[in-house]
């Protein structure tokens, strides 16, 4: 599955951020975002999204709470932490670091 | 916050699986109503169990939650079985809190440092050497003058601090009425100073308060005296009280002894005497022996500068003390050469002392190690017992351990499984053990009480114990859980299901165990017996006196009073309803105190042999109900020195050639002619060999025929009813009634001083009879459950022995021979570790010799019945085993 691996290290980053943007998404919502925002290019295992979305909240990032939707379905609903903010801000300079450094080697070469 | 959370879903486990559960069934419905295929989406997730293991792991701690369910599946096990489980727990738990308790005992009389400032540098001085009787002996008593040049002699490399012996003495904050009693320590006006101690009221002693004999009249109470008895009163500072002195020494320094009270000592110092609690410190120079140099009265403790090595310090000190006792030992008399040889002839060594120093440690050091030696033996027994029956139990799962193993549970998994269930019963005998050994320590203490002197041992309860407790119950797990566990993990799934394992591993290691278990048996009763026999010899003694219905009333006179006012009194007393006899002594026999000298004959220098001396009145004898052999009583006009009453051995030892009556002897400068001669009776101690003994009349006379009046005396009443308590009572008051300046200080009952004398052994041979019993019963039930799951896992190969004929003592012999031979190889053990074990307590025992056959018979003819009883009900079941529907079963 070439697209998982293509969102190696970056999942957290990616659920931080969408999350920052748009507040209270459940987890299918969360891997419609990534797909859709990303124009289809990344895409969130359910495998691995779950696992994360927990680990992540074991961390205190982000909190989650059920919530009843107006189809009548229940949804656990995540939202981001004032950890999970500060979080963000660490992983996105990280995340430009790498990207830039990256883009350097491609265009020495 | 999150270990929190974590540690938190660890007990909300199924919640927590729901959760997930459903989150994850969201998920997919979100997905089939935008439109996805349902199987798709279903796939998509692929195993939802994986799914949910792995969120769970990451939302809880999974070896937490591993031990919880262990500890689950550990409570139901024990749950099932409830009587095993019940009967291991009871008996860890008795064997666990003795062994709590002996440490808590052990702690607070040995090890406990002191609350001073570095205690580890405190010594005690004591001085080594042969006794008259051969035995070599400690004395740690000293004389003032002898403890002033020592302290000069070593300032530079350690102080040296008095403390006397703490004595219960008499005292009044008003009126003599109201004389009450209290522990008083003289100590070195510096000592508080040396230890870094603060006052917690007013001020404490310093090196001022302690120049001049007879100069310093202040106090300083101690914490627990000034709260007991005042209440924490503020207003205490400045209060006087007067010494009563009820002291035989009351010499010219004690005066008028009004003390002022200048201060409260620090709430956790109770002095330097283990097993005392003072009550009131006063400076040395208030003592009166102060400035003798034969009078040795206390303990000399050196705390030694940092950085100071002990020997030199101690070479020091014992030259000092040696030429001190050269130059003494020249002013003596009526001593042989050989004599002052050997009272000179003493190492002086310097004791460890950070735990304090007291003759309660030295009476007991031995004794509480043995019984501490004892309890861990019934604590190993108890573990072999629970090793067994988890052993046993083990071979039972077999199959669910194989199960377990097939489905993919690692080795590890099992071992823990095992170790939990081993610790929950641990756990629980611990508690219950710690509830034993919070009441148990204080009651045996309670029970070395000799008469009016109560031993008051603090024993808190605090992180040494409970460091201790924990400590003991890990130990206790891996000792009896550790090998059940790896045997369990051993398993091998494919034979365990198919229904057959190797049963004679499983039975080898609990036929070690049995072996282990009657070699401790063993060597327990070995030692209890020993301790039995001492106690029983003891008590057995021919007294040569009887006690029964004796009363010792000790009397003080306000001052010396001539004999013949003390006559009075003892006359207006004989005339008391219910009193049947009374008469005069110096003190009670067996109350501790003594007189003794070096008796010459005929002029010639006196021997190495040490007699002791007491003043008795007229019919002093008959009141004690001491035989005569020949000769008669003293008379009203015999005088001390003059006539003399002696005992046997006395005619023995200096009279050989028979017939004393009339012969003549001398001590020192005193000069008695025999009158009368009775049977022996112990004088200080039952456990010593009865020594020649003069008593010598009541009244005393100086060279020039003059009456010597007498401070204090004991009045012996022998009562014609049992009432001896309401008796004493009468006495106390009838005493002043017949002479007002007479007050009575002290009433005590001879069987009371009798009984004094073996508190230790009787205290020995209680707990250690108890410990014994509860070993005995222990192994017997260990042997009992061995043998019958050996008859449980045979029966079908015993089944068919009987099939092709074979009797029933043969099954028997062979169902329990394997066994037996444990039980003898295990008593052969315990036997060789008695013989080895014995030298260690010979201090504690009396007149018993452990090679005794009969203390070997006695051990060995219980663990057999026991043995017998414990093997009955398996090989009963053996012999009634029916081949017929046993072999059809399998």
């Amino acid at each position: 599955m070439p697209k998982t691996d293509s969102l190696q290290g970056s999942l957290d980053l990616l659920v931080l951020k969408i999350l920052s943007r748009r507040p209270h998404l459940h987890g299918y919502a969360i891997m419609s975002a990534i797909k859709d925002w990303s124009g289809e290019v990344l895409r969130a295992e359910e495998g691995s999204l779950y696992p994360a979305l927990h680990r992540m909240e074991e961390a205190g990032w982000i909190r989650a709470q059920w919530i009843t939707k107006d189809s009548g379905r229940r949804a656990r609903i995540y939202e981001l932490t004032a950890t999970g903010k500060k979080q963000l801000d660490t992983e996105e300079s990280r995340w430009q670091a790498v990207t830039s450094a990256v883009n350097r080697v491609l265009r020495t070469v | 916050m999150s270990l929190r959370s974590r540690i938190a879903n660890v007990f909300r486990g199924d919640d927590l699986s729901r959760e997930i559960d459903e989150e994850l069934r969201s998920h997919i419905e979100e997905a089939i109503a935008e439109g996805r295929d349902p199987d798709e989406a279903r796939r998509a997730f692929g195993s939802l169990l994986r799914q949910r293991e792995e969120s769970r792991d990451v939302r809880l701690i999974a070896w937490i939650e591993s031990l919880r369910a262990d500890a689950v599946f550990g409570w139901r096990q024990l749950l099932k079985r409830k009587v095993t489980s019940a009967a291991a727990i009871l008996s860890l738990a008795l064997a666990i809190g003795a062994c709590t308790s002996a440490f808590r005992l052990i702690d607070a009389m040995l090890l406990r440092p002191l609350p001073v400032a570095e205690p580890e540098r405190l010594y005690v001085a004591v001085r080594q050497g042969v006794d008259f009787d051969g035995q070599v002996r400690t004395a740690d008593m000293w004389a003032y003058p002898s403890f002033r040049l020592m302290r000069a002699a070593v300032k530079d490399q350690a102080e040296l601090i008095a403390i006397s012996y703490a004595t219960r003495t008499d005292l009044t904050y008003k009126s003599d009425p109201e004389m009450e009693k209290a522990c008083v320590q003289y100590v070195s006006g510096w000592m508080f100073g040396s230890f870094g101690l603060q006052p917690a009221l007013g001020r404490l002693f310093t090196e001022n308060d302690d120049l001049k004999p007879g100069a310093h009249p202040y106090a300083v109470l101690s914490y627990d005296y000034w709260r007991r008895r005042f209440g924490q009163d503020p207003k205490i500072i400045g209060r006087t009280f007067r010494l009563g002195s009820a002291s035989v020494f009351a010499g010219p320094a004690a005066r008028d002894n009004l003390y002022e009270i200048v201060g409260i000592g620090p709430e956790r110092f109770t002095g330097t005497e283990t097993g005392t609690v003072t009550d009131i410190f006063l400076p040395t120079m208030m003592h009166p022996g102060v400035v003798h140099d034969d009078w040795t009265w206390h303990r000399t403790l050196a705390r030694l500068k940092p950085r100071v090595a002990v020997e030199p310090v101690r070479a020091k000190l014992h030259a000092t003390s040696r030429a001190f006792e050269e130059e003494r030992a020249k002013g003596f008399t009526g001593m042989s050469q050989e004599s002052i040889a050997k009272f000179l002839d003493l190492k002086l060594l310097l004791e460890p002392a950070a735990a304090g120093a007291s003759g309660l440690q030295e009476d007991y050091r031995v004794a509480l190690i043995a019984m501490a030696v004892l309890v861990a033996l019934v604590l190993l027994i108890a573990c072999a017992n629970v090793a067994n029956l988890m052993t046993a139990q083990a071979a039972a799962r077999a199959r669910e351990m194989a199960m377990r193993v097939a489905i993919g549970a690692g080795r590890w998994r099992l071992v823990q499984l095992v170790l939990v269930e081993s610790a929950m019963l641990a756990a629980a005998a611990a508690a219950l053990g710690g509830l034993f050994a919070w009441w148990s320590a204080p009651f045996v203490i309670s029970r070395i009480n000799p008469p009016d002197n109560p031993v008051r041992l603090s024993l808190p309860a605090d992180w040494r114990v409970l460091g201790f407790g924990v400590a003991l119950t890990l130990l206790v797990t891996l000792l009896f859980g550790l090998a059940p566990a790896l045997r369990a993990s051993e398993v091998s799934p494919a034979s365990a299901l198919k229904g057959g394992s190797d049963p004679h591993s499983r039975r080898r290691l609990m036929h070690a165990l049995v072996a282990a278990q009657v070699a401790f048996c063993f060597l327990v009763l070995f030692v209890a017996g020993l301790f039995a026999a001492t106690f029983d010899r003891l008590s057995h003694r021919p007294m040569g006196f009887s006690a029964d219905r004796l009363l010792a009333v000790e009397t003080v006179a306000e001052r010396a009073e001539i004999p013949a006012y003390w006559e009075q009194v003892a006359e207006h007393l004989r005339a008391l309803p219910g009193v049947e006899t009374v008469a005069l002594a110096g003190w009670p026999l067996l109350a501790g105190e003594a007189w003794n000298g070096f008796v010459s004959v005929n002029g010639a220098p006196p021997g190495p042999v040490l007699a002791y001396f007491l003043h008795v009145s007229p019919g002093w004898a008959n009141a004690m109900k001491i035989a005569f052999v020949e000769g008669r009583d003293f008379r009203r006009d015999d005088t001390s020195p003059g006539a003399a009453i002696v005992n046997e051995s006395f005619v023995r030892q200096f009279f050989p050639d028979g017939n004393p009556i009339g012969k003549r002897f001398a001590k020192d400068s005193l000069r008695f002619q025999v009158v009368g001669v009775v049977r022996d009776a112990p004088y200080r101690s039952v456990r010593e060999p009865i020594l020649p003994a003069a008593y010598v009349p009541f009244q005393s006379v100086d060279d020039k025929g003059t009456v010597q009046p007498v401070r204090d005396s004991t009045f012996m009443v022998r009562t014609s009813g049992d009432n001896l308590l309401g008796l004493a009572s009468i006495l106390r008051r009838e005493v002043p009634r017949a002479r007002p300046e007479f007050r009575v200080s002290n009433i005590r009952t001879q069987a009371e001083l009798v009984g004094a004398q073996t508190v230790r052994e009787r205290l020995l041979a209680m707990l250690a009879l108890f410990f014994a019993t509860v070993a005995l019963v222990l192994a017997g039930i260990g042997l009992y459950g061995v043998l019958d799951y050996s008859v449980l896992q045979r029966r079908r190969e015993i089944g068919i022995r009987m099939a092709i004929g074979a009797q029933a003592g043969d099954i028997a012999r062979r169902v329990t021979a394997d066994v037996f031979l444990m039980v003898f190889v295990g008593a052969l053990a315990g036997l060789a570790a008695g013989m080895a074990s014995v030298r260690y307590i010979e201090s504690l025992l009396y007149q018993v010799k452990p090679t005794d056959p009969a203390m070997l018979a006695l051990p060995a003819l219980t663990i057999l019945a026991a043995v017998l009883l414990a093997a009955l009900p398996a090989v009963i079941r053996a012999v009634r085993i029916d081949p017929v529907t046993m072999l059809r079963s399998e």
